[in-house]
């Protein structure tokens, strides 16, 4: 066996050992809360992840990723209390009116960078947040939709319905792990290299013969179907839908992860969802100072250690003249 | 009723014009948008009112020392999150500026909570009436204190030596330094005008609505940034005019479409001149500027 060899295995088997942990929390943790929890933190895991191919892979900055999120969950809680679809009819569905919507906010900010394209998606943002407000016939205003139905399995006798916090554990589990997949996969791709040179270098990256503008919109809409994806969890999962939960706060909360973590990087991502979700759930006395303890976080990291915790040194070539 | 609305919109389009004065001289010097600049707005408004309500301070005194605060304020917004950050790559510029808006907003909802507060002038002077329009003393001094102010600025930047620097620095900030112009000195002179007309505009929109609240900044700063984009950003001529063009799209949208979506039409505006027309109503893209597209 060579050393090439032994390595690979071993990272197979750092990854089975990590997924068989996963699979074992609910055996282990007992309270209905800590699962709770988790389950919250498994989900903005998939939100990040999917607001880093945006900012990450591809360098762009988006503060309305919440749109996307909303986007899936309303469509999931529309078509199954309105129109009795199945959840899992409604997550294609939700994802592919998220890429829509990606399509839709990528396309306008093609020529836009850093701040000028923050404060567009901000504002994008801020907008699907008014009209979930006001578009009462379909979303119910701030009043919000009640009574979403738990996802069920059917197979003729057969039914199975996804209704306690194990077996949505295992739901959120399993959509993490495409999640994962996803990313890793289109990271390791032409595709991922692609996003990657326009992050580095968009005027040499357009000499190489990448198209930008295609790249960067597939970047959002690749982005924009995990957010929805996260969006129909949610729907089911809290059986209650309102705009309150895509607030642009919602937004900068998510921005926050990646950064945290270290943009680019998929572990990284993931321990910063751990740490931005979990952490005032331990300190849930303080929680009026979150968002402050944000806001300030968001100006210490980018002064101490931009590259986040687990990042490479990305921009430091790139921008100085 | 036309008329009647005419001036309110006019109004809100001075407010915004004032607001957006402010992003447009900050971007004009550093090339960053502030976003930080609508907490500065709501400073303004927020310490007034402070000091009026707690230290019963009669309203002038209270505004010029509520102003002062925010100019701080926003010389504290330069010292913490942009100049250490000087030589930073802009993304981690912006998210430090929009950290500190968070924070600030956050902020003035702890010292002050969440809910709306109650702003009242009297300034005992009967409404003015031109026919059957009706035009209250306040609507009259919101529009002749934001015309005072955008004409000194004017005359500020254009006939004195400080206004001279700074827009030197903001055509080439090297050149300038090489002839002497501190870009350290300028930076802060900038965040002074700009905060304190930023906290005017604050001010300003309390009397108007009566009322404050710790966001109030957000979406008002939103607003303003589309205004400053719409005139052409690093134009003060431009933030002025898109100011009152965004007043008089977003009332009449308001009173004719719908007015649910008032605040909708603001961010509209700004995606479609980003596409449409991104050098703005007067601005224009210095050369080889084009190519990188900001």
């Amino acid at each position: 066996m060579t050393m090439a060899e032994r390595f690979a295995l071993s990272r197979w088997t750092i990854k089975v050992a990590i997924l068989i942990a996963c699979m074992a929390v609910p055996l282990v943790v007992q309270s209905n809360y800590a699962m709770r929890v988790i389950i919250y933190i498994y989900l903005y895991i998939v939100l990040a992840l999917g607001l880093n191919v945006v900012m990450g892979f591809t360098g762009l900055l988006n503060i309305g990723h919440a749109a996307f999120y909303a986007m899936g969950a309303y469509t999931t809680a529309i078509l199954m209390t309105g129109y009795g679809l199945s959840f899992w009819w409604t997550v294609p569905i939700g994802m592919g009116l998220g890429v829509l919507m990606g399509l839709a906010i990528g396309f306008p900010t093609l020529r836009l960078r850093d701040d000028y394209l923050a404060m567009v998606t901000l504002g994008f943002g801020q907008i699907v947040y008014i009209v979930a407000n006001n578009w009462m016939s379909l979303t119910r205003g701030p009043r919000g939709i009640p009574a979403i139905p738990a996802p069920t399995f059917e197979l003729f006798d057969w039914r199975f319905v996804i209704d306690n916090y194990t077996r949505y554990y295992y739901l959120i589990l399993f959509f993490v792990a495409l999640t994962i997949f996803a990313c890793v996969r289109v990271r390791d791709s032409r595709v991922g290299l692609a996003w990657m040179a326009i992050r580095e270098d968009e005027d040499v990256a357009a000499v190489m013969g990448i198209h930008l503008g295609f790249y960067k919109t597939l970047a959002f809409a690749f982005s924009a179907a995990l957010g929805a994806l996260a969006g129909s969890f949610f729907s089911v999962f809290q059986s209650f839908v309102s705009p309150n939960s895509f607030t642009i706060l919602e937004s900068v909360v998510i921005v926050t992860i990646p950064i945290l973590g270290g943009l680019g990087s998929i572990p990284g991502t993931i321990v910063g969802a751990v740490l931005m979700i979990g952490l005032p759930e331990v300190f849930r006395s303080a929680s009026e100072y979150r968002m402050v303890a944000v806001g300030a976080f968001m100006v210490l990291m980018m002064i101490l250690k931009p590259e986040g915790l687990f990042g490479k040194k990305l921009f430091q070539t790139t921008y100085k003249v | 009723m036309f008329w009647q609305q005419l001036v309110n919109w006019i109004n809100l389009g001075a407010m915004y014009a004032l607001l957006a004065i402010g992003y447009t001289m900050v971007y004009g010097i550093v090339k960053l948008i502030n976003f930080a600049h609508g907490e500065i707005f709501m400073a303004g408004a927020f310490f007034t009112w402070w000091f009026m309500t707690t230290f019963s301070i009669p309203f002038p005194v209270a505004s010029l020392m509520g102003i002062m605060l925010a100019t701080l304020l926003g010389v504290g917004i330069e010292r913490i999150a942009y100049r250490p950050l000087k030589d930073a790559p802009r993304f981690a510029v912006v998210i430090s500026v929009l950290g500190m808006s968070i924070f600030l907003q956050n902020m003035a909802r702890i010292v002050w909570g969440a809910e709306f507060q109650v702003f009242e002038i009297d300034f005992g002077i009967p409404p003015l009436l031109i026919g059957s329009v009706i035009i209250p003393f306040k609507k009259i001094f919101i529009l002749v204190t934001s015309l005072i102010l955008m004409v000194a600025l004017s005359l500020f930047v254009t006939k004195t030596y400080l206004g001279k620097a700074m827009r030197a620095t903001a055509a080439d900030r090297e050149a300038a330094e090489m002839m002497g112009i501190s870009s350290n000195a300028v930076i802060v002179l900038t965040f002074v005008v700009g905060s304190s007309l930023g906290a005017v505009a604050g001010i300003l929109y309390a009397i108007n609505y009566n009322s404050i609240d710790p966001f109030m900044g957000f979406n008002a700063g939103m607003k303003a940034f589309a205004a400053a984009v719409l005139g052409g950003i690093g134009n003060i001529y431009g933030a002025m005019l898109g100011g009152l063009l965004l007043g008089f799209f977003e009332g009449a949208g308001a009173a004719y479409i719908s007015s649910l979506y008032r605040d909708a039409v603001a961010f509209a505006i700004l995606i479609l001149a980003l596409i449409f027309r991104p050098e703005g109503l007067l601005g224009e893209f210095k050369s080889g500027e084009k190519l990188k597209a900001r």
